[in-house]
């Protein structure tokens, strides 16, 4: 039984990553209907930024948990600032051309940042410290829940939780779910559109950072491409809850990790992505906009 | 009170609107009917900066508003009700109304403008908690109307307010179009493809065909007019 509950934390971990990267897929297409390439490239930018911060600021004297939020908290302004960018340089200026144009930026964008961190960092995989310290508290479960994947889980519910109530009851929350799901309304109440999707890309590409360093604490080590795999995993993830749907972005990464992991586990690991994206085909053959997806209708 | 001068609106190259030109006065209830395409709706999302005009000026109380954004616009006083109502469908109908005071801090006026309205829709009272998109039709029109009047607007757009709906809820809605304007002297500009309707309770109107303004006069002279009369009245 050790060994289930060993995958099931397993996968619950990887389902966490997956669901504060999707978070950012699904809240861009809601917004603009979007699918945005580039986002993976933010969460690997957050990772690389959470490196470079901690072993700066270890040279400084700072070490273990300090050093995770100081690192966290660089990350994920520096990956709002790419989003935020990203956005304004890549997709606002298409804003009305046709939707293949913005689609076809998002994978030049994507390249380009991949290309640009393997020029300014390395093609290497790079260590990633362990910042995050083996808790005493956690020695009796240690054979199926480590320290690292405990935080990993207890962070995502946090910025979840975080996540809802802004959504839900904050100002720009409520304009962005008027934005989503009718634009011209919204604009005739007010909203100014630019801001709420400026807002969409620094909220998303925050939530990846915080994915893409504690990840990499997790795994220990990085490199330029693991944005990409991300990327299309909680992309993927994302489209099996239903893209738009922000429930539907974390049901969607979490059974996606359960998946995963289950199937490494109990059959082989050869397996990993094969599982993976043949629940993706049954999603979409069966229910095409996803578990917790609408099909848009609208009534006039 | 708004000053529509010699407008000219496309979308992309065609172009929607001739040379339109339209005054409203302070207090009125001013119609603009026409056929199906023949620009009023383009005409309102000019007014709102939606599909802003690429010729000509619009003046809102003397200050020019062509250039300005929706975002800026509204705050101004100037508030549309859009054709198919444009409900938020899942946010429920408190969310929907407080869409509409998006732009108001003034937390006391809100409820007190809240309770206004539900004293002008009581059903919208009953359906609070329940998503937009359930509502029917009727309820629907109830809180479009709702949501752009806790704007608080001086000018209030309404696009086809009466469009499917029901016979005695077209004559409800109407009759609280003619109380919103008697009580706050809250300024209508009112389109409409029920001509009918429109001519009985605005004071002038204007008649549009191809983009272009046909005919103005009071709207009782339109009434009598025998082209508008076998045109919209199918008289």
């Amino acid at each position: 039984m050790d060994y289930f509950w060993e995958l099931f934390f397993g996968g619950l971990t990887r389902g966490s990553i997956y669901a504060l990267i999707a978070l950012g897929y699904t809240m861009v297409y809601g917004i603009i209907e979007l699918i945005n390439f580039a986002h993976g490239e933010v969460y690997m930018i957050g990772a690389f930024t959470g490196l470079i911060v901690a072993g700066v600021f270890s040279l400084m004297g700072f070490s273990g948990a300090s050093l995770l939020v100081l690192a966290m908290v660089i990350a994920v302004l520096y990956s709002s600032a790419y989003g935020y960018t990203i956005e304004k340089i890549a997709y606002k200026p298409l804003r009305g051309a046709s939707r293949l144009a913005p689609l076809i930026s998002a994978i030049g964008m994507s390249i380009f940042l991949q290309n640009y961190v393997l020029l300014a960092q390395t093609s290497d995989f790079l260590p990633f410290p362990a910042l995050i310290p083996e808790f005493d508290f956690m020695e009796p479960y240690i054979d199926y829940l480590g320290s690292s994947e405990l935080v990993i889980i207890l962070t995502t519910v946090l910025v979840m939780i975080a996540l809802t109530v802004l959504i839900k009851f904050t100002k720009i929350g409520k304009a962005m779910r008027a934005t989503a799901q009718n634009k011209k309304m919204a604009m005739l109440t007010g909203v100014n559109v630019d801001h709420v999707i400026s807002m969409t890309f620094i909220i998303g590409s925050g939530l990846a950072a915080v994915g893409g360093v504690l990840i990499a604490t997790h795994i220990g080590q990085i490199n330029f491409y693991i944005g990409f795999i991300a990327g299309l995993k909680a992309f993927t993830a994302a489209v099996l809850g239903g893209i738009g749907s922000i429930p539907g972005a974390v049901l969607g990464s979490l059974i996606l990790g359960w998946t995963e992991s289950f199937a490494t586990g109990y059959i082989s690991s050869d397996y990993e992505d094969v599982f993976a994206f043949c629940l993706l085909v049954l999603i979409l053959i069966f229910r095409p906009a996803g578990i917790l997806g609408r099909s848009t209708t609208q009534k006039v | 009170m708004l000053s529509i001068r010699n407008i000219d609106t496309f979308y992309g190259n065609i172009q929607a609107l001739h040379n339109v030109s339209i005054e409203i006065a302070e207090g009125e209830i001013i119609t603009l009917i026409g056929a199906n395409g023949a620009g009023k709706t383009t005409t309102l999302m000019s007014v709102c900066g939606v599909v802003p005009p690429r010729t000509g000026e619009i003046l809102f109380r003397n200050q020019p508003i062509h250039h300005l954004s929706p975002d800026k616009i509204v705050p101004l006083g100037i508030c549309q009700v859009p054709e198919g109502r444009l409900i938020f469908p899942y946010m429920t109908v408190m969310e929907n109304l407080d869409m509409g005071a998006y732009l108001r801090k003034d937390k006391n006026g809100i409820k007190h403008d809240l309770e206004y309205i539900f004293d002008l829709f009581p059903i919208l009272a009953q359906r609070k908690t329940q998503a937009g998109g359930t509502l029917s039709g009727g309820e629907q029109q109830m809180l479009a109307m709702s949501r752009a009047l806790m704007a608080r607007p001086k000018l209030l757009l309404l696009d086809e307010p009466s469009l499917g709906l029901a016979p005695l809820i077209i004559k409800q809605i109407f009759e609280i179009i003619e109380k919103i304007n008697a009580e706050n002297n809250t300024t209508v500009f009112l389109v409409e493809q029920n001509a009918n309707q429109a001519l009985k309770v605005a004071h002038r109107g204007y008649v549009m065909e191809n983009g272009h303004i046909s005919l103005t006069d009071s709207a009782e002279n339109l009434m009598k007019n025998e082209d508008v009369r076998r045109a919209y009245l199918g008289l």
